[in-house]
């Protein structure tokens, strides 16, 4: 509640008017001014650019005028057209993988007796901090079709000269994404398990429905909410990834949307085209969220909102050990074989001879630290942004959060949904919007740091404000209430009270950020200069030159950095920070 | 005028009056509740008295000066009061004593004064051996005692409390309701009380406002609340009651089968009509014989149903050729079988005309 600090005279009467119009200087206040700056910090971040891609895609980009021939020439060729369907091919295939991954994972974690559950655990969060284009490197080590070391030891073993598996391929493409992006569903659908309380499926047992039963009729409908939000997110992760299809889609042939972005990107530059060739990605993501919501709105699905009761464990007797077999597998693929191939191949003097103690060597290190024009500096640059972006990111939302939720301001709802629209645009466009926008004169902030952080802000900026409004809301009003009557101020109480209690969580949503922000790809891809690349960029430029085991040798550093810094966070925050979020 | 004075205050939300024409004055020192049902204003009242809600009508004023009023109102922690939560809002991230210490260290006193007034109070409500705890590692109760210290250790010129109770189980309850009475006893603040226990208002309280729709219908000692209920929503909020309607003439008032002299009546009662009265059921009695008495009305009849209390028993007592029906309170002793014949004694001094 607002209550307005204005002088009252003390020679009040008691016929004084009941109703008294506020004047106007009293409600110009300093809180409306905070509104206006942060709607225009929002403007900025968000409106803008996505205003000037939608605008551009009409522009002759010659007279400036209004056209349409933009959209001709993005839908006018076959090949467009074909990247547009195989996109949406792939983006279903990889869908039925993350869930066939996530699902049966998540189950096995939270609601079974299955051995090794916490190592599981551990290596699906190491899904979650290997970027997918190391993943997609560790893959084709493994499953080059001439040298990765699957086909060769295929090929010393049968005598055969055909590859065994073949990476660069729509079966590669789809397998690579998929164990970049399944970490999602686990985290979604393991909460949702964890919600349900167990009374729910003793309701059902007691009326007489066997485990089987229960399981079909009460547990999986419970969960369903949440496999089908995994499902849509996964969908829309795979559609706007940029890393993996730039590794493995032109090798195999199989163009996508993000990879003819980068055609329209390359020269001659054909910002409006992109531009209009982007709009399917914006428009399918609105839709796919905005059937999410409907989805979910048409059951009450209290159950999963409150707080998980006793949870029973299913005892699986000798099925455990398949269960882990199984688990074991997935997190092979996903973590534990690429990150040993890579690691490995970080060491060794050339990957393609395979493993001997006199092939290893420090040299791939000392080259990228030392010798590279690069990528020392995009060493710096990619933790540098992720700082910069993760705190500018959690500040921005705790403020917006903060006016939210205690409605300090009319019109605040206006904030918050400006601050979680980024959600709908996929890293790539939103690059696109930020040069349309920023990148050219009279901006011109082609080519800056500067331009790549307000774009990494706005992209993690749902995240930030997800993290901090649940923050804010978990802080009883009367928390601050209680500081106010004692004697304190409204900063006062931010300071002793509502700070305190916030640091862990703001933390946990400082991480959340810093991670895939210090990875990111398909933001910095078109936004990166000369002098600005970043670890992601450079990466992809050794996997041109063929330089794969200094690649390894960089992304091995990159790993080992964002790791000490979760590791960090976890030994402060508690390990289970990341796990447990909504 | 000293003490705290709410004139006319109003409260509207939209096309709502959450509180309405409400005027109440408290004596310095003295301990009010405000009593009613949930959505009756009574928070609101209290919010606008802390200064986290402004009145859209009306003032609050304390010892002369004005804290609120439509154009402007001074911001809560100008006001010098404390509050206890509802949901004690003891911060977690605080030991017992900073919580205890943060509003005197807010009034920059020399930290061994702080010290002197923070162990001095926590040994009033017990809790001097827990002061190093933190809250998470504390009981309901004693949460409660740390949100009582945190409140009075400042001294307020009036202490506010919302339902402070209501989150605790029965017993604690009925522990911390003497509590509160014992700490306002010592230190003699004057204190705004809110609850819809009516319990809970009668043993903490000098008097009680009773609210109803955002309107004062009420304000009264315990006991003359209870035994001179002026409207039909106080006589059936505070306790249980018998309405019976009956017409009133020049001498006598006529109910369904007896009538009653006015002169008998506790009351002064002007203009003849309809009326309503309220008899409480510990005003009767039962017998199994008439008992002729002055000034005592018999009715005989029959004994309907019957409950078992514990401290009473709780009859249904239905005269003779009557539609009436009597609750009536009899001690354990008075044992009646239902169906049983009877002899209903009303002491008329106890016969209470309400407002309808």
């Amino acid at each position: 509640m607002t209550s307005v600090s204005h002088p009252v005279s003390t020679t009040w009467s008691q016929d004084q008017p009941a109703k008294v119009r506020v004047p106007w200087h009293q409600r110009l206040q300093p809180a409306n001014l905070l509104w206006l700056f942060l709607a225009g910090i929002l403007v900025v971040l968000i409106m803008a650019p996505m205003w000037t891609l939608v605008v551009s895609s009409f522009t002759d980009a010659k007279t400036g005028g209004w056209t349409l021939h933009n959209y001709v020439e993005a839908y006018g060729k076959e090949r467009h057209i074909t990247a547009l369907t195989n996109t949406l091919k792939m983006g279903a295939v990889v869908v039925a993988l993350k869930l066939a991954f996530g699902v049966p994972l998540a189950w096995a974690c939270t609601r079974t007796d299955m051995p090794g559950r916490n190592f599981v655990r551990y290596s699906v969060f190491g899904a979650f901090i290997m970027p997918p284009y190391l993943a997609g490197v560790g893959w084709i080590l493994l499953a080059g079709p001439n040298t990765g070391w699957i086909n060769r030891v295929w090929h010393s073993l049968s005598g055969s000269t055909e590859p065994l598996v073949n990476i660069f391929s729509f079966g590669g493409l789809v397998l690579v994404t998929a164990i970049g992006g399944f970490f999602l569903v686990f985290v979604l659908v393991s909460s949702a398990f964890e919600m349900i309380n167990s009374e729910m499926e003793d309701a059902a047992n007691i009326l007489g429905a066997g485990p089987f039963k229960t399981a079909m009729k009460v547990t999986f409908p419970l969960v369903m909410p949440a496999i089908i939000g995994s499902a849509l997110l996964s969908f829309l992760g795979a559609i706007a990834l940029y890393g993996v299809p730039a590794l493995i889609s032109i090798p195999a042939r199989y163009p996508v949307v993000v990879i003819q972005l980068t055609e329209f990107f390359s020269f001659p530059l054909r910002i409006q085209v992109a531009a209009a060739y982007s709009i399917p990605l914006l428009l399918i993501t609105a839709a796919m969220l905005g059937l999410q919501k409907l989805i979910l709105r048409r059951k009450g699905y209290v159950s999963v909102s409150g707080k998980g009761g006793e949870r029973r464990i299913v005892k699986l007797g000798r099925w455990r050990w398949v269960l882990f077999a199984y688990c074991f597998c997935v997190v092979a693929l996903s973590v534990l074989m690429p990150l040993f191939v890579l690691l490995l191949a970080a060491f060794s003097d050339s990957w393609t001879t395979g493993f001997s103690f006199s092939n290893l060597t420090l040299s791939n290190f000392h080259y990228v630290l030392f010798e590279h024009s690069s990528s020392q500096k995009a060493l710096v640059g990619s933790i540098g942004l992720g700082i910069v972006a993760a705190t500018v990111a959690i500040t921005l939302a705790l403020f917006i959060a903060y006016i939210v939720q205690r409605r300090l301001i009319p019109f605040s709802g206006l904030l918050a949904f400006l601050a979680v629209s980024p959600y709908v645009v996929p890293g790539i466009v939103l690059a696109i919007g930020f040069y349309a926008a920023y990148a050219l004169p009279p901006i011109a902030l082609y080519g800056t740091y500067t331009i790549m952080a307000l774009a990494f802000v706005t992209r993690f900026l749902p995240i930030a404000f997800t993290t901090s409004s649940a923050g804010v809301r978990s802080i009883h009003p009367e928390m601050e209430e209680a500081v106010r009557i004692l004697g304190g101020g409204r900063v006062t109480a931010l300071r002793h009270v509502v700070g305190p209690l916030l640091k862990r969580t703001l933390a946990g949503g400082w991480l959340l950020i810093f991670v895939p922000a210090a990875q990111e790809l398909s933001t910095a891809i078109f936004l990166v200069g000369p002098t600005t690349r970043v670890v992601s960029v450079v990466l992809l430029d050794l996997s041109e030159e063929g330089e794969l085991e200094k690649l390894a040798a960089l992304g091995s550093l990159l790993l080992i950095i964002i790791v000490a810094v979760v590791a960090l966070g976890m030994r402060y925050l508690g390990r289970d920070f990341m796990l447990r979020r909504s | 005028m000293d003490g705290l004075v709410l004139r006319k205050l109003g409260r509207r939300f939209g096309a709502v009056d959450a509180v309405l024409d409400f005027d109440l004055h408290i004596k310095p020192g003295e301990f009010v509740s405000l009593l009613g049902p949930s959505g009756c204003g009574k928070t609101t009242t209290l919010r606008m008295i802390a200064g986290f809600i402004d009145p859209t009508s009306g003032s609050i004023e304390l010892d002369g000066k004005i804290l609120s009023a439509p154009s402007g109102a001074v911001p809560p922690e100008k006001r010098g009061m404390s509050m206890i939560f509802q949901s004690y809002a003891i911060w977690p991230n605080m030991t017992v004593s900073q919580n205890v210490a943060f509003g005197l260290n807010l009034r920059k006193l020399p930290s061994d004064e702080v010290k002197k007034r923070v162990g001095a109070v926590l040994e009033t409500v017990r809790m001097s051996h827990l002061a190093d705890r933190y809250p998470a590692e504390l009981s309901g109760g004693q949460q409660q005692r740390v949100a009582l210290a945190r409140a009075v250790v400042i001294r307020p010129a009036v202490l506010l409390l919302d339902e402070p109770l209501s989150n605790l189980d029965a017993n604690l309850r009925e522990e911390m309701r003497f509590e509160i009475k014992r700490m306002h006893d010592e230190f003699k603040i004057t204190s705004v009380y809110v609850t819809h226990d009516q319990g809970e208002a009668m043993v903490t309280s000098d008097r009680i406002a009773v609210m109803n729709n955002g309107r004062l219908e009420q304000i009264d000692t315990p006991y003359a609340l209870y035994s001179r209920p002026k409207t039909r929503f106080v006589a059936s909020f505070i306790g249980r009651t018998n309405f019976l309607s009956g017409n009133c003439g020049n001498h006598m008032i006529d109910f369904a089968g007896f009538s009653v002299p006015l002169a008998m009546i506790g009351e002064e009662v002007t203009g003849g009509g309809p009326i309503t009265v309220s008899i409480r059921p510990q005003a009767m009695k039962l017998s199994a014989t008439e008992v002729s008495r002055d000034k005592v009305i018999n009715l005989q009849g029959s004994v309907q149903q019957s409950a078992f209390l514990g401290e009473t028993w709780d009859y249904v007592f239905q005269p003779k050729d009557s539609g009436l029906q009597f609750r009536v309170a009899a001690p354990p002793a008075d044992v009646f079988q239902v169906g049983a014949p009877a002899w209903l004694q009303i002491d008329p001094a106890q016969i209470v005309p309400i407002a309808d």
